[in-house]
């Protein structure tokens, strides 16, 4: 079976730092992947490589067999039409209501009527657990939490075959995590969708992994079953998942 | 000390202005090509116009009332002393068109404008709304850049034309109740010595501005980086390099107008 996401050989380096030194990795169709690791080892930017964000230096970076590095304008456009985002901070728009930023997708790469975008956001919403009367008011009028909720429909409203979330649950309490990653699982099944997160949060990548990728030094040094990544042999691993300062992995102080 | 390490930080300084260049370079490319281009946001471009238009009204008719009237003040100053009041209300209306309504108007505008876009897109940049903008199959340039370029461009030139009547009318007050002009004889000397030429360089010279204000607001926003120290700097770039951007262009502008 084709992988739906294949990455082959990607490098990325800001000026002399090199992030990315070769990453390879696939994901299959229906199947969620976490990325875990560390600050700084090339999570986000390996996501932005994927989002076409960032131009990776060298390398591959194929969806759907589909070689999509090169691509921009139109072609990049009707990409990104199949793939759906959730930010780390939601980023939703501040400047459109709530229900227009769940629409947004829907209005402007799917070409939706505003009539039809809004029902489509407010029923989105509900799948969420957001009611009806939150479609109105405007991001900053919510909290954290419900911001994210509101980046998840943002997400799913267009009924994309590729979701990416950016540390879903950072920076929520562990109850609101929970619920989170609850609607993940919930929304990416619901969808028959791939899903390729990166988290740091443990609770949250054996939750919503089918698998697991460990980045370290922007290579993945670990993938395994969600199951295994506690008894997977490999001290960087054992490290990163019981939270150790001390072990192979040596935290620079200083960047 | 070496004498090759001050070499290097000059060839540094070049290499980053050079840098500087070319990306606002390939921005506004970038920029110009989107606005030729489908798809249009006229609702986005309608807002932005009102925003410019229509609220930089009260800044820009209270700047232009106050020059003209000290224009008028000043002038008869200068014009007394070899009997010249009469020139007093030519020199007011030629000031206002050519010079001081688009400069004025440009320069408050860019304060007013210039921050505002540079700071709400460089939020927008450190939030990630403009990464997001991208991953939902909306172009940034088109949605953001576009709008902008387009209500600079077009609002700046009615606002001056604003400007030069209010202006003249400051001219007109003082000259009536402090310079002992009848209003017929301010209005036909006004009107007598102005040349469509006149109006139409500080149009001219408007839109140019208009643009520079949203393209410096644009692109130091879009280039924003690292939080809220970041916008402000941001913000303050845009305001200061459009400022200057203005009165370089004032000059080159009335060259080229002056030459015909």
């Amino acid at each position: 079976m084709t992988p739906k996401i294949a990455l082959a050989g990607l490098k990325k380096a800001f000026g002399p730092k090199t992030v990315l030194d070769g990453l390879d990795l696939e994901v299959a169709p229906g199947e969620s992947l976490v990325i875990i690791g560390g600050s700084g080892t090339g999570k986000s930017v390996a996501l932005k490589c994927i989002l076409g964000l960032l131009r990776p230096d060298s390398g591959s970076i194929r969806i759907d067999d589909q070689e999509t590095v090169r691509l921009s304008g139109r072609a990049r456009e009707r990409l990104m039409t199949r793939v759906g985002m959730l930010f780390q901070g939601a980023a939703l728009f501040d400047s459109l209501t709530i229900w227009e930023n769940v629409a947004f997708g829907l209005m402007q790469g799917h070409g939706m009527r505003r009539a039809q975008a809004r029902q489509t956001a407010i029923d989105t919403l509900a799948q969420v657990g957001l009611d009806a009367d939150v479609a109105d008011l405007a991001p900053a009028e919510l909290s954290g939490g419900m911001q994210k909720r509101v980046g998840l429909a943002r997400a799913i409203a267009a009924k994309p075959e590729i979701i990416f979330f950016d540390e879903p649950t950072t920076g929520l309490d562990p109850i609101m995590a929970d619920v989170i990653n609850d609607l993940i699982l919930k929304c990416v099944r619901t969808l028959g969708a791939t899903a390729l997160s990166i988290t740091h949060d443990m609770a949250s990548a054996r939750k919503i992994a089918d698998r697991i990728a460990m980045l370290h030094q922007g290579r993945v040094i670990w993938e395994g079953p969600a199951d295994t990544v506690h008894h997977s042999g490999n001290p960087y691993v054992e490290q990163f998942v019981n939270g150790r300062a001390e072990g192979p992995i040596r935290m620079s102080v200083r960047a | 000390m070496n004498p090759l390490v001050l070499l290097g930080v000059v060839g540094r300084v070049f290499l980053t202005f050079l840098r500087h260049v070319g990306r606002l370079t390939v921005f506004t490319v970038t920029a110009l090509g989107h606005c030729v281009r489908p798809p249009f946001f006229p609702r986005l471009i309608g807002r932005q116009m009102i925003e410019i238009g229509y609220f930089s009204l009260p800044v820009v008719g209270l700047t232009a009332i106050f020059t003209g009237m000290v224009l008028a003040l000043q002038s008869h100053t200068g014009f007394a002393r070899f009997s010249a009041e009469g020139a007093i209300a030519t020199v007011v209306a030629l000031s206002m068109t050519r010079e001081l309504g688009p400069v004025l108007a440009g320069l408050m505008v860019a304060g007013r404008i210039g921050a505002a876009m540079a700071a709400e897109i460089g939020t927008m940049r450190v939030t990630e709304q403009i990464d997001a903008l991208t991953t939902l199959s909306t172009n940034p340039y088109k949605y953001l850049v576009v709008p902008r370029l387009i209500a600079g461009l077009t609002m700046l030139p009615i606002l001056v034309l604003v400007a030069d009547i209010i202006g003249i009318f400051g001219g007109y007050l003082v000259g009536t109740t402090k310079l002992g002009f009848t209003p017929i004889g301010y209005v036909s000397r006004t009107w007598e010595f102005l040349e469509p030429m006149d109006v139409i360089s500080g149009l001219v010279k408007a839109a140019a501005f208009g643009f520079v204000i949203a393209l410096m607001g644009c692109y130091h926003g879009n280039h924003s980086r690292g939080g809220a120290q970041g916008v402000g700097k941001a913000t303050t770039n845009a305001v200061v390099s459009a400022s200057i951007l203005i009165l370089v262009l004032n000059y080159l502008l009335t060259e080229l107008f002056f030459a015909q």
